[in-house]
């Protein structure tokens, strides 16, 4: 069994809010749903199917559905894979719906590192100290940016990377959030101020680190039937693929990440192949993460990223693959430090046709989101996402 | 290359104490008495790192917790700045047998750490617990 056509993405909401002060966690969670349920032209008791990870505050999915008044829900979902979570969301509602059991599924995220001090950088702790490798692990400081960043030492190492090719990702993501009136960072930056920018976690500066914002963000998920009936254009999902990395033992390679198997499983599904792809959502926590997930999708050769994300191949209009037209992760918004809801919302802007007049990819019609949750220096989740407009 | 550390006087940075469970406690046994151990299967000859009590390749019981060399290479690293002790270098290093291990490279200058440099085993103390393995370069 294949979900390929079998479920469409008929909702999709960002919340425009950088930093919410005023509000709850659960508001803003509550706020998404309401946006994409405007979106899709649904109501709340058409909600059968509830998708959260662990932005969501409470016991799982329960204390959110509660909350939210979810009343009808026959099928819930709380996978955690950090911030890739969201992008999985919408292949396991495209599970549930083909096997008939809820016919239109909520997605939301949402949360306020901003204003309530959770950066997302700070030694790993909290619910990660029972883990089996915690022990192992913390005493060394391991950071979201250290970790990351020994991925890119190793890569250059390995492959001849330079700083300049990492800092073309954070350009490129910057000349599309000047568009985004509600990016957290509007301003297009250059190769040389990326690189002038201060030193995190060598090799990685300030600039090719994401942002940390509040905000979140909703998606709706439907069986075809009710996507017929709603007005929204339809965004078909047509192959999704997942997977773990991890330690494996002590046999790390830091070379590759989980895409190497979740994009390939994806493509299958979908029945294509990466240079079809007209519009591509990638995880941009760091820009590492986009440049190794770049390679191990087949965008290029192993080791060839650096290449090919430079001289502004990643600009809409520009090169040759269109990435993150909303700004991404680098320059618009990263909420509560989980970026995967976003690059589903944008990929369906781009499939609807409603990107920024001067970021839409002509003639968009099949696109890819891609995420990876976690740590890329030790363990994380990675999801692929296929679709195509109908 | 901007290399701005910390505003404020570098503290000695917390090595928060390894938290001990029933399955792992005689790895911070052997780590009082100054012994790195990792584990090796007896059933498939693989050795693993962080040590537990199967194999993580072949699902084996059959494990043994050996003691390491202590010599190892650098396979990766990151400095970080901006931090309330002054910068620290996280890394991963190859042991000589095998495995490669989350650690810090201490007590040696960060601008002088390439990949591929000898490393040798170091102990310090952390904050009441068992002492913690790091690494220097050799």
């Amino acid at each position: 069994m294949s979900i390929k056509g079998k479920a469409y993405v008929m909702g999709a909401f960002e919340h425009p809010t950088r930093e919410a002060p005023d509000k709850s966690t659960p508001q803003l969670h509550a706020e998404c749903m309401r946006g994409a349920l405007a979106d899709a032209g649904l109501s709340k008791d058409d909600i059968d199917g509830y998708f959260c990870a662990g932005d969501a505050p409470g016991f799982g999915a329960m204390s959110m559905a509660d909350y939210l008044g979810l009343r009808n829900l026959r099928h819930m979902d709380s996978t955690e894979t950090g911030g890739s979570s969201y992008i999985l969301h919408v292949g396991h509602a495209a599970e549930a719906i083909a096997a008939g059991k809820c016919s239109v599924a909520l997605v939301t995220l949402a949360g306020k590192p901003r204003t309530s001090g959770g950066g997302g950088g700070g030694p790993r702790g909290g619910g990660f100290a029972a883990a089996p490798e915690a022990a192992f692990e913390m005493p060394y400081g391991g950071t979201t940016h250290n970790q990351y960043a020994m991925c890119a030492t190793r890569h250059m190492h390995e492959f001849g990377t330079t700083s300049e090719q990492l800092a073309w990702i954070k350009v490129a993501a910057s000349h599309h959030a000047q568009y985004n009136e509600h990016a957290f960072l509007k301003d297009v930056v250059t190769v040389e101020e990326v690189l002038a920018s201060p030193m995190i976690a060598t090799p990685l500066h300030r600039m090719d680190c994401c942002v940390i914002t509040d905000g979140g963000g909703a998606l709706i998920v439907t069986s075809p039937e009710v996507a017929a009936r709603l007005k929204r254009p339809k965004v078909k999902i047509i192959g999704a693929g997942e997977a773990p990395k991890g330690t494996y033992g002590g046999k790390v390679d830091l070379t590759y990440s989980g895409a190497a198997w979740s994009g390939p499983k994806a493509f299958a599904e979908a029945g294509v192949k990466p240079s079809d792809i007209k519009y591509a959502s990638i995880y941009d926590s760091f820009t590492i993460t986009v440049l190794m997930q770049i390679e191990d999708l087949g965008f290029c050769e192993k080791g060839q990223g650096g290449k090919f994300v430079s001289d502004g191949n990643l600009i809409s209009g520009v090169g040759k693959l269109p990435f993150n037209t909303d700004g991404g992760g680098l320059c618009n918004n990263h909420p509560t430090n989980r970026g995967g809801i976003t690059k589903v919302i944008e990929a369906v802007r781009q499939l609807r046709g409603e990107a920024h007049p001067k970021v839409q990819v002509k003639n968009c019609d099949l696109a890819i989101a891609h995420g990876t949750g976690g740590s890329l220096g030790t363990r994380h989740g990675a999801a692929t996402l296929i679709m195509e407009r109908e | 290359m901007s290399e701005r550390g910390t505003r404020t006087a570098p503290q000695a940075r917390r090595v928060y104490p390894p938290a001990v469970n029933v399955e792992t406690e005689r790895f911070w046994k052997a780590a009082e008495a100054g012994k790195l151990l990792y584990g090796y299967c007896l059933a498939c000859s693989e050795p693993h790192y962080y040590p537990r009590s199967f194999c993580p390749f072949c699902f084996s019981e059959r494990v043994e917790w050996r003691e390491a060399s202590g010599n190892a290479t650098v396979y990766t690293f990151s400095t970080m700045f901006h931090t309330q002790s002054g910068p620290y270098t996280i890394a991963y290093v190859t042991l000589a047998e095998g495995p490669r291990v989350l650690t810090n490279l201490v007590d040696c200058d960060y601008k002088q750490i390439k990949i591929g440099d000898p490393a040798k085993l170091v102990w310090k103390p952390s904050e009441g617990g068992s002492p913690v393995p790091f690494f220097t370069l050799a």
